[in-house]
């Protein structure tokens, strides 16, 4: 082996171990700098698995937090609120860093042949921060606070068709209304956490006891956190110490914060900064491909979005590969028209990529005789970095196509009461959900209270319900693909990209060979998943 | 004195009045703003049937008058009420961050009174000299440039080319004085900054004015050294729109500081008040804003007692 090809696979290695480069990559690299198979993969094993080690304080710069955070698990929110349950509190289950489905209280679980029974059984081993032992009792006094006449969880509606939940002493039961094969799935939702359940059978959400990795030591909501590890933890992993949340709103100030010192890892960093923050070389900038997305749905039965030709062309007018690059610098994943990422299980990959072609846009509205087409598109910066800009960049692309989109700047404040699903085109936002079912359910069904583009497909709905209680993958995953194409071709939502969850770590701070895609920051489990090297 | 006592409750009685209207006009522009308080906190999330079922839980069904009342009674108590999103007690939500939000704007003030007066008179002194054409540009320029600005150039230079400050001020209970005032220094410098150019510029101005008059002209024919004559001559008359210049500044720096709370993490009450606002949590809104307006009253008075004792002819109206 020449020096040359030595020097290269040191700085493979050195790569591999500050997770810079992924597995694939590294074989790839590492076999053309002359070492056979067998050993590159011994190196990866040795370098980039490095042992965690305990120990250590992980101060966390974290983006959204607010004087108004709560306990509550029926109204969190915020994206501190987010980080600190995945942190202090347990659920059922979780999303692995390789996105797969994992177990967290519940230890395994089974359904009866038509999804109508989900039974989970629960991990003995568990307790709460007081050393109580996390029983049936306390999962039901928790999936009930979102459940029932008198919630006002937010999750009511995930919840609203589980008709019972029966206590089998070292496990429970879910009882619905109808088969829905994702259930494991929707218990990773950040509001179904595990809280003590109080002598009356309501949950205690106010004490903030949890049966998480890290017990709260100190908190003030809207400044930040202190929690130590929780010795009797039931899961693997949870190597610091203490950690330490700091609400840092201000995007320059994480930054500077990470830059200085002050903390070793930052949520949510701005992507006009990615370039020069990733040539710090204590800095390592994490770019996950998300199931978030950014969607643009038009009220179908609103004239003219009643046209299909005229939703089409305003599909094919849009320059998804531009916005990309001029408003995200590249940390998004392309959409197609359909609300499925590639970070969600199921997707489908044979769908051909909607290009833009503003020809075909063209000759579509004429042959309906819209030509000239001029549209009111609402937005708001509080969206999306870049929200208004993408807009404007859309509304010019659109004009090669005879399309005058005129872009109505709304208010941030209170844009979610006043203009999404009242006006009839507006730009949104939606965070990650688990399984294409939850977000068709929400945003795409027949008479689901957040279908924002009010479109209605007999078929599709068909399929929903069809692929909501099928138990076989393969079949499940022939569903989605057919609804996907359906959407994509029928439905009223423009979906021009996924963003990605950008953020950054100090390049003493480990991690695993994946990042979870369920949310920022790991799945906002680093906590129990990073180390210090 | 006598007369002094009773111009000050008099302008106590008033101050409350203030407050009272204050407070009225705060609840209707809370309830002119689009949305709830239901809204906001479910936010995106939101559908009919939570909004309608949190709204009667916080009791948002009854009409707005008979909430004001409601409030208004329980605050002529001293009984400010609860935060509706958090149902913490809003002196509790308050007390800490206010706390933190005097001293910064005592740190700032300790630091910026002394230095703008001091300034004002060297300028003053030094009229149309080089020195003060440089030091109006400089002051004026910080002046002009918006806070988190200053406070990026700050943190920049200070912090993270220099790694002599902390970028952020993240306190913690268990500091020493010392280390506060080393955490705090770079939000209290911006803030330093963003005060000085009024007050000294008033001060030069004050002085300026008076240089024309005949004693300061006799002072001078006596023989008296130009620092002597603006010190012990012009000074004492130009108090008055000094103190008030300064009591404003003052008020700023408690009521003005939310963007330099976000750059350098510093939790004020600022923040609390514009995190309120958005979430519609009127309490919390209430309380910070009659603070403020508190804050402008008795400082307001301050400056009016201190122009009235460093002037001799207002102490004895005719």
């Amino acid at each position: 082996m020449t020096k040359r090809n030595q020097m290269q696979i040191d700085l493979l290695a050195d790569a591999a171990r500050q997770c810079k480069i992924s597995r694939r990559n590294f074989m790839h690299h590492s076999i053309a700098a002359g070492l056979t198979a067998v050993s590159a993969t011994g190196l990866w094993t040795s370098s980039a698995l490095a042992q965690p080690k305990s120990g250590g304080t992980l101060r966390v710069a974290q983006h959204d937090g607010n004087t108004a955070d709560t306990h509550d698990i029926g109204v969190y929110q915020s994206n501190f609120d987010i980080g600190l349950v995945h942190t202090h509190r347990s659920f059922l289950t979780m999303i692995n860093s390789d996105g797969s489905l994992g177990p967290d209280l519940a230890t395994e679980w089974e359904a009866t042949p038509d999804a109508t029974e989900w039974t989970f059984r629960l991990n003995s081993s568990a307790t709460f921060h007081n050393g109580n032992p996390v029983t049936a009792n306390d999962v039901i006094a928790s999936m009930n606070y979102h459940r029932g006449e008198e919630s006002t969880s937010a999750a009511k509606a995930l919840l609203a068709g589980v008709t019972d939940i029966r206590d089998n002493g070292d496990s429970i039961t879910f009882v619905l209304e109808s088969g829905n094969a994702d259930l494991p799935w929707l218990m990773t939702d950040y509001h179904l956490a595990v809280v003590p359940a109080n002598p009356d059978g309501t949950a205690d959400w106010q004490s903030g006891i949890g049966s998480g990795p890290y017990r709260i030591v100190e908190l003030d909501f809207g400044t930040g956190a202190r929690l130590v590890r929780h010795d009797g933890w039931h899961g693997e992993g949870a190597y610091f110490d203490e950690i330490e949340m700091l609400v840092i709103n201000d995007p320059n100030a994480r930054q500077t914060a990470l830059v200085t010192g002050d903390v070793d890892t930052a949520s949510l960093l701005e992507n006009k900064t990615l370039g020069l923050l990733g040539r710090n070389p204590d800095i390592v900038v994490e770019n996950v491909a998300s199931a978030q997305a950014i969607t643009m749905p038009m009220h179908v039965d609103t004239e003219p979005f009643n046209v299909p030709e005229v939703r089409q062309a305003l599909k094919l007018a849009i320059n998804r590969d531009e916005l990309i690059e001029k408003i995200t610098f590249g940390a998004a994943t392309v959409g197609n028209d359909f609300h499925h990422s590639p970070a969600m299980p199921y997707w489908p990959e044979d769908i051909e990529q909607r290009q833009y072609d503003p020809d075909q846009a063209k000759s579509l509205l004429a042959s309906v005789g819209m030509e000239g087409l001029t549209v009111n598109f609402s937005t708001a910066d509080s969206i999306t970095t870049g929200a208004v800009d993408a807009a404007v960049l859309y509304a010019e692309q659109a004009k090669a196509a005879g399309i005058n989109i005129n872009v109505v700047r709304e208010p941030n404040d209170g844009y979610w009461s006043d203009v999404w699903l009242v006006k009839p085109w507006c730009m949104v936002t939606w965070g990650a959900r688990p399984t294409p079912d939850v977000m068709y359910s929400l945003a795409y069904q027949e008479g689901a209270a957040w279908n924002e583009s009010r479109w209605v497909n007999p078929r599709f709905n068909e399929l929903l319900q069809r692929a909501k209680s099928e138990l076989d993958d393969s079949l499940r995953a022939e569903m989605y693909r057919e609804m996907a194409v359906l959407s994509r071709d029928d439905g009223g939502t423009v979906i021009p990209y996924f963003p990605n969850f950008i953020y950054a770590r100090r390049s003493n701070v480990e991690r695993g060979e994946n990042l979870s895609p369920a949310w920022q920051m790991d799945g906002y489990r680093y906590a129990s998943r990073w180390w210090f090297a | 004195m006598g007369d002094l006592l009773g111009l000050v409750l008099k302008r106590l009685g008033l101050g409350l009045v203030s407050l009272l209207v204050v407070s009225i006009l705060i609840f209707f522009a809370v309830e002119l703003l689009p949305g709830d308080i239901a809204q906001a906190v479910l936010g995106q999330s939101a559908t009919e049937e939570t909004v309608q079922a949190l709204r009667e839980q916080l009791g948002l069904d009854r009409p707005a008058p008979i909430r004001y009342l409601d409030w208004l009674a329980g605050a002529v108590t001293g009984d400010f009420g609860v935060s509706l999103v958090s149902g913490e007690r809003v002196s509790d939500a308050i007390s800490d961050r206010f706390v933190n939000t005097l001293f910064l704007a005592c740190y700032a003030a300790v630091i910026a009174v002394p230095v703008a007066i001091f300034l004002g008179i060297l300028v003053a002194l030094l009229r149309n000299t080089i020195f003060d054409r440089v030091v109006n540009v400089l002051t004026l320029t910080s002046i002009s440039s918006p806070e988190f600005f200053l406070g990026y150039i700050l943190i920049l230079y200070l912090a993270v080319k220099a790694s002599m400050f902390p970028a952020i001020a993240s306190l913690s209970a268990d500091m020493s004085f010392g280390e506060l005032l080393h955490r705090t220094f770079l939000p209290a410098l911006t803030l330093v900054l963003v005060v000085t150019a009024h007050m000294m510029r008033m001060t030069r101005a004050a002085i300026i004015n008076l240089l024309s008059s005949p004693y300061i002209e006799m002072a001078r024919l006596k023989g008296m050294p130009p620092f002597k004559v603006i010190v012990q001559h012009a000074l004492p008359n130009a108090w008055a729109p000094i103190i008030n210049v300064v009591a404003l500044n003052l008020a700023y720096l408690i009521t003005g500081v939310v963007l330099v709370e976000v750059v350098f993490v510093y939790p004020g009450v600022g923040q609390l008040l514009v995190d309120a606002v958005s979430k519609r949590d009127f309490p919390i809104v209430q309380a910070c804003c009659l603070i403020f307006a508190a804050t402008f009253i008795l400082l307001n008075l301050a400056a009016d007692v201190g122009t009235i004792l460093t002037n001799p002819r207002l102490r004895h109206p005719k």
